[in-house]
């Protein structure tokens, strides 16, 4: 079994317009950056995608949206992308906010194989809008469905070739659980290691979840801030 | 001392040894510099992060290392890691023993607004809907008015909400506010605030506790 693919252009080779592609990360943290690149090269159009942030201008899915790829968008916070902000004011981009634990949790239920289930937040606010609300032990909940895409670009620290996957401090956040959720998972990765050398104890995604596993030619991991700062349009 | 030290300072005092708290972006971060001494307070950030240690120094910072604010952080002995679904999975649960919150509007039956502005701003409500829908203690930190001078503690907010009464206490550099069933009850008061400037500066009846005592930051 050997799920490595020798370069990002080629672990994305096979996707297509249209698609729905989950992408894990938190802000700049833990964004599969390389796949991203491979994407914008690619030139793909009218991705539905889902990830907690959209980058930032200049960096990260704030690319992809640059480069015109983005139909819409499922997250939880995009504050910090002003042309976002711009296409969603204009009515140019159909964009969807969920609560941060409830995209968390939708995701981790679609790779369990659960369809739907019910929480707390967003009871009484806007969210709960056209979503049924039950009430459990004298609190009321809102039914939420699980979410599913065609492709997961997650990024983890380490794969061996079985994809087995490690992730390294906060970049670890939405990942995992994407990782769960598609029907094709491509997971880059800083160091790729033969079957052995992670610890079995310590690995977060058993590899039955990943279909390819690609290293990063280069990381730029910027800090979130300091970008924004640097990169500051006037 | 400033009107936000004094709401961080005395919003600390409030921790215990072994709390669990997560704390929201901005004014409510600052309150991590002021944990009381010879206590242990685990800071969560919904990230993924147990036990938050201070920012590094520059040239120490890990680009892996964030914070829920995305600002570098650092660890502590006894930090851990985890997923975003199972940070929310233990917020979620009941878990945290206290949330601390920014707001922008917040009402005297404790319905929170902090997370947009229709038309003109679209940032998303991020991990605020789920914390003050479970978190057991949600307290609001916030200063008491506007830049300009408006009423912040309403008597219904105008904003879409991040949450229906769910909060339980409000701090502002004017006092201590606690959302009961009766309505907004101030029960401590800064020092050289009086009660009139209170109702003059609240966009909703505040009632006096019997036993209203004076806010100190320590």
């Amino acid at each position: 079994m050997d799920k490595v693919i020798n370069s990002p252009d080629a672990a994305v080779a096979d996707l297509r317009d249209g698609m729905t592609v989950m992408l894990g990360g938190f802000g700049l943290c833990g964004i599969p950056e390389n796949l991203i690149a491979a994407l914008i090269r690619k030139g793909l159009k009218g991705l539905h995608t889902i990830s907690n942030n959209m980058g930032v201008d200049g960096f990260g899915m704030g690319l992809m949206l640059e480069a015109g790829m983005i139909a819409s968008h499922i997250g939880s916070y995009v504050g910090e992308n002003r042309l976002l902000e711009k296409l969603v004011i204009a009515g140019q981009l159909d964009l969807t906010l969920v609560p941060q634990g409830t995209l968390a949790e939708r995701i981790r239920a679609g790779g369990a194989g659960i369809p739907a289930f019910y929480v707390p937040a967003g009871v009484g606010t806007v969210v709960a809008e056209s979503k049924e609300v039950r009430e459990f032990d004298g609190k009321a909940y809102l039914m939420e469905r699980g979410l599913r895409a065609d492709v997961a670009l997650v990024k983890a620290w380490k794969a061996d070739r079985h994809g087995n996957l490690v992730y390294r401090m906060t970049a670890r956040n939405f990942n995992p659980a994407m990782a769960t959720a598609a029907d094709l998972t491509i997971a880059e990765v800083e160091e790729i290691v033969e079957p052995g050398q992670l610890n079995p104890d310590e690995i977060v995604t058993p590899g039955i979840y990943v279909d390819r596993v690609v290293a990063g030619p280069e990381y730029k991991k910027p800090v979130e801030g300091r970008f924004i700062k640097e990169h500051a349009q006037p | 001392m400033n009107g936000k030290e004094l709401i961080a300072r005395r919003i600390a005092r409030e921790l215990k040894d072994g709390f669990y708290v997560n704390l929201g972006i901005g004014l409510p971060t600052t309150v991590a510099a002021f944990v009381p001494p010879g206590i242990e307070v685990v800071l969560q950030s919904e990230n993924g992060l147990l036990g938050i240690g201070p920012p590094p120094a520059q040239d120490e910072e890990d680009p892996d290392l964030i914070n829920a604010g995305k600002q570098p952080v650092t660890l502590l002995p006894g930090s851990s890691f985890f997923s975003s679904d199972q940070s929310f999975a233990m917020i979620r649960g009941g878990h945290m023993n206290m949330s601390i919150l920014g707001a922008m509007q917040v009402s005297c039956r404790g319905d929170l607004a902090n997370w947009t502005i229709p038309g003109k701003m679209v940032k998303g409500m991020g991990g605020a809907m789920d914390l003050v829908a479970s978190a057991p203690h949600v307290v609001v930190a916030t200063e008491h008015n506007t830049k300009d001078g408006g009423f912040k503690i309403v008597e219904a907010c105008s904003l879409p909400l991040t949450g229906k009464g769910v909060v339980h206490d409000i701090v502002t550099e004017l006092g201590w506010f606690h959302v009961s069933a009766a309505g907004l009850v101030m029960t401590e008061i800064a020092e050289g605030v009086t009660k009139e400037a209170v109702a003059q500066r609240t966009g909703c009846p505040v009632h006096f506790a019997a036993g209203l005592r004076p806010m100190l930051p320590f």
